[in-house]
């Protein structure tokens, strides 16, 4: 190479927007944009407080001027493309804020107005000769876990063989069958679940029936599949090493799933079935025409009509008795206890995949 | 303890694809034999073989024999069970069992079999194996700490005790070193030439300088070409292999001219 | 080869284990059991429906036949699961973008736990809710909405007094399905390979323009199969809508602020069962038999769809 081949002139069109510009430059100020919003928070509450608007329209205004203001003011000062960025990014707060509403909505109202039956006459009593105030769901709630300890029996044993099978057995064709039905029952309608045990159980004792196991049945048809995702995903987790090494130690394989891979995974199917306990333990649908409703006392789950929560809330609102507040108390009471039950059941899970998980290098 | 192995014509087959052809092989008691060889030689596979643990591969099969004194480990009604009861094996990643202690798992091949033995015997039994795979002094205070908290190197020596603790006739490693540090790989090495003394090992090694320090007889397995079956070109005792070896192929690998 | 002479292979003569064979024999024995269990489903209600498909028309409620009977049923089925996914779909991407890309760190991680929570709240909480706060709320905007934007069906009104009209079922449904929906997306987001994320930014992307290149491709078949999951989902919900909606059978309108609403197939069985008998209880069951094929057909096509992104994963 030459030394006498002069560096090429710089091509100004490509250098000017970069040549001479700081790195700081076409931004908008520090704190536009928070001042902006700012701004038209306050204009949509003057509107709201002063003007005597809709609250909906004040907030959709003043989240649309927002919006207006800051990708104008971006487009002009930073260009097209930090404009369209600084658009999606208030959409995408936007809509995240508008989703929370209901969700925040939901749980306030539920605890504030299931807040007003927690007293121990609630928790102790059945419905039982109640027609006006008072009452209680100590029934309701028996016979919820009854019915889903019943559920729980039956799914988790089916459920954990099957997920076993899949891994450990499973070759070829009916491998494949049971994978892909397993997924298309995941998706079957709690209320087809409900419909399909109470066919079976017409069959079995005649048209009419209702019973405790009959709703067990049906929240198996929802729980199963759930077990069986669950448990599948935590033994394809334990490593294959593992079960060589027991072999190795001539172990056979049935005791080598029984005492070294099912431990192993314990923590993870624990998690999963907790889990699957928290999704069917609210189900009303197919308890409905399952198990059905009394007013007393059933904790006989082959003997007649047995109340859930889910249920006895549904008909306190359905079909208010003497005074229609106090059924009202008692289905908001009913559903919070409920939803913390199935908090609850979510955080046992948590603990148990925080505290039992075994420590895999 | 410790057997003396034969296998005469031993053809390994992965469904239809032959894997490995054609091994004959003395694998003498009270010695160190290593496996050499290039990547994807089929020498793993081989040791696998010699336990039935490629029976674990669906559709991996063997043709030839594999007799141990007198008994053909292929022979009809042989439960491959009971082929391990006897000959154990090491493997390249240490694999204590996580939700076990380290007591538990040097028992474990007892204790996952419902073998009953009184308490004092079992203490015995851990504490003999630990101290043959030399691991005695540094787990002895937290026996019942769980096996996963210990280092790579005393992980491997716990797996080592783990499987002498059934008292097997062979101990099969499966490149036993390979993911450890120079140090542990030291420790690993002196136990094996300390177990020889007791036990028909048999290991595979990449590593030729560890097979020409611990073996007595090293084997060379090589592929004849891409998409050929293994063999092993030449056995013989280590110090030939690595002097005067009588195969070219053999001679291009130890020297590092191989292709 | 040698070996297709041979005799069958050695395997074959291998001795089970009494124990190994008991135990493979009965976790065998439940995936069967399963297979038997979702055939017996489809069976069970088939017999239990045959009688109304056979029955004389005028004996369906009603009195003009099942397909009468059902046609309304179903049309206020998909009406209201499609318009609630129209609405969770943008929302459900939204919130898992703003999770994983754009709020804090430190909070993303809590979001998304509150989000799985919420995916638990069992249904009939949403249908009190949707009965008691949302749908009078919904009175004075429905009223507005067919006033000022009437000459669109969807508003034509007349308002409902009470609020308990199909548009709120289907807000109602969207803030259901909007939780599954969220989890699946935010899942696949979490998964978008850091180089292709790192890529973009090198290239001078802005956060948007990264997620474009980057983050939407990727979500892209998970965001389809997680909205026909919500679908499914939506189809067959229950509770929720037999408590928000004041049905009247028989009226097919797009018209969705009126007192005048088609029932759903779930919510109306939920609705008649405790007090059907005879052929009603079977006409019910025929239902039923039209909603799992329907969830079933939606159901298979998301796990397809699911999983053909799973070959693709290997890819990357």
């Amino acid at each position: 190479m030459s030394t006498s081949l002069t560096t090429p002139e710089r091509d100004p069109d490509l250098h000017t927007p970069l040549g001479g510009v700081s790195l700081t430059a076409g931004q908008l100020p520090r704190g536009a944009a928070p001042g902006t919003l700012v701004a038209a928070a306050v204009a949509g509450l003057l509107l709201w407080l002063l003007a005597g608007w809709a609250v909906v329209p004040c907030a959709l205004l003043a989240a649309a001027s927002y919006v207006v203001i800051v990708y104008t003011w971006s487009r002009a000062v930073e260009g097209p493309r930090k404009a369209t960025d600084r658009f999606v990014t208030a959409l995408v707060s936007g809509a995240f804020l508008l989703a929370l509403l209901p969700l925040v909505s939901v749980i306030v109202t539920v605890v504030s107005r299931g807040a007003a039956r927690f007293d121990a006459e609630f928790f102790t009593n059945s419905m039982l000769g109640v027609t006006g105030e008072g009452g209680g769901i100590y029934h309701a709630m028996m016979g919820t876990l009854i019915i889903t300890g019943l559920a729980t029996l039956i799914s988790v044993p089916i459920g954990m063989l099957t997920a076993i099978y899949l891994v450990e057995y499973g070759r070829g064709k009916l491998a494949k069958a049971i994978t892909f039905f397993v997924d298309v029952m995941t998706g079957i309608p709690s209320i087809v679940a409900g419909l399909f045990a109470y066919a079976l159980f017409v069959m079995m004792f005649g048209p009419g029936v209702r019973m405790g196991l009959a709703g067990a049945v049906a929240l198996s048809v929802l729980m199963i599949p759930t077990v069986v995702r669950s448990t599948e995903e935590m033994l394809k987790l334990v490593p294959n090493e593992l079960r060589e090494a027991s072999y190795a130690l001539a172990v056979p394989k049935w005791r080598t799933i029984l005492k070294v891979v099912l431990p192993t995974a314990l923590a993870g199917i624990a998690t999963g079935v907790t889990l699957a306990i928290a999704r069917v333990i609210g189900e009303t649908a197919p308890l409905l025409v399952t198990a059905g409703l009394t007013d007393g006392d059933n904790f006989d789950p082959t003997d007649g009509r047995m109340t859930t929560l889910s249920v006895f809330s549904y008909y306190e609102y359905q079909s208010p008795g003497l005074f229609a507040e106090a059924s009202f108390d008692r289905a908001w009471g009913a559903a919070l206890v409920l939803m913390i039950i199935v908090m609850l059941l979510n955080l046992v899970a948590r603990v148990i995949s925080k505290l039992f998980a075994p420590k895999t290098r | 303890m410790a057997k003396r192995i034969e296998v005469k014509d031993l053809d390994i087959y992965y469904d239809k694809f032959l894997a490995v052809q054609g091994v004959s092989m003395t694998i003498q008691p009270r010695s160190v034999t290593a496996l050499i060889g290039p990547s994807g030689c089929g020498k793993s596979t081989f040791l696998r073989t010699l336990n039935r643990m490629h029976e674990l591969v669906p559709n991996a099969r063997v043709e030839g024999s594999v007799v141990m004194d007198d008994d053909d480990l292929y022979g009809p009604n042989v439960d491959p069970v009971n082929v391990r009861r006897q000959i154990g094996m090491v493997f390249q990643r240490a694999n204590p069992f996580p939700t076990m202690s380290i007591y538990d798992n040097v028992a474990a091949g007892l204790k996952l079999n419902n073998k009953r033995l009184k308490k004092s015997d079992m203490d015995d039994l851990v504490e003999r194996s630990l101290k043959s795979a030399n691991l005695w002094e540094e787990v002895k205070d937290r026996l019942h700490k769980p096996g996963s908290g210990l280092s790579g190197g005393q992980q491997q020596r716990l797996c080592i005790a783990r499987a002498i603790a059934v008292q097997p006739e062979v101990l099969l490693m499966d490149e036993p070193c390979s993911a450890l540090d120079p140090i542990s790989t030291q420790a690993i090495e002196d136990l094996m030439l300390e177990l020889k003394a007791n036990y028909t090992i048999v290991i595979v090694t990449h590593n030729m300088q560890q097979a020409a320090r611990v073996s007595d007889t090293t084997g060379f397995f090589n592929l004849q070409g891409v998409g050929k079956p293994g063999e092993l070109v030449e056995i013989d005792e280590t110090t030939r292999i690595f002097s005067t070896p009588s195969q070219k192929a053999t001679e291009d690998y130890i020297s590092g001219r191989f292709g | 080869m040698a070996s297709s002479t041979e005799a069958p292979p050695r395997k074959n003569r291998v001795p089970r284990r009494p124990g190994d064979r008991i135990f493979a024999g009965v976790s065998t024995g439940s995936g069967v059991l399963i297979l038997v269990a979702l055939a017996g489903v489809a069976v069970f209600l088939v017999t239990e429906a045959w009688p109304a498909l056979t029955a004389p028309a005028e004996d369906i409620p009603g009195g003009q036949g099942l397909v009468v009977y059902i046609w309304p049923l179903l049309f206020g089925t998909l009406i209201s699961a499609v318009l609630a996914l129209v609405i969770a779909v943008p929302l459900a991407v939204a919130i898992a973008l703003f999770i994983t890309y754009y709020a804090p760190r430190s909070i993303a991680k809590a979001l998304g736990y509150i989000i799985d929570l919420l995916a638990a709240v069992p249904s009939i909480i949403f249908g009190l809710w949707g009965m008691n706060v949302l749908a009078p709320v919904t009175v004075d905007p429905a009223s507005w909405l067919s006033q000022h934007l009437g000459w669109i069906p969807f508003f034509a009104g007349p308002p409902s007094s009470t609020g308990r009209t199909m548009l709120v079922a289907i807000i109602v449904l969207a803030v259901m399905v909007l939780p599954i929906i969220t989890a699946v997306v935010r899942e696949a987001f979490t998964q978008t390979p850091q180089l292709h994320q790192e890529a973009a930014l090198a290239i001078g992307a802005t956060r948007w323009e990264m997620i474009r290149m980057a983050a939407l491709p990727f979500g892209r078949s998970s965001i389809i199969g997680a909205s026909m999951l919500g679908l499914g989902r939506a189809l067959g919900e229950t509770m929720a809508v037999a408590m928000v909606l004041s049905a009247s059978a028989g009226g097919i309108t797009f018209n969705l602020i009126s007192s005048e609403n088609p029932p759903t197939i779930a919510a109306n069985i939920a609705l008649q069962f405790p007090e059907a008998t005879g052929v009603g209880m079977h006409t019910l069951i025929a239902s039923g038999l039209v909603l799992f094929a329907i969830t079933l057909v939606v159901n298979m096509i998301a796990r397809a769809v699911i999983n053909r992104r799973k070959d693709f994963d290997g890819a990357n």
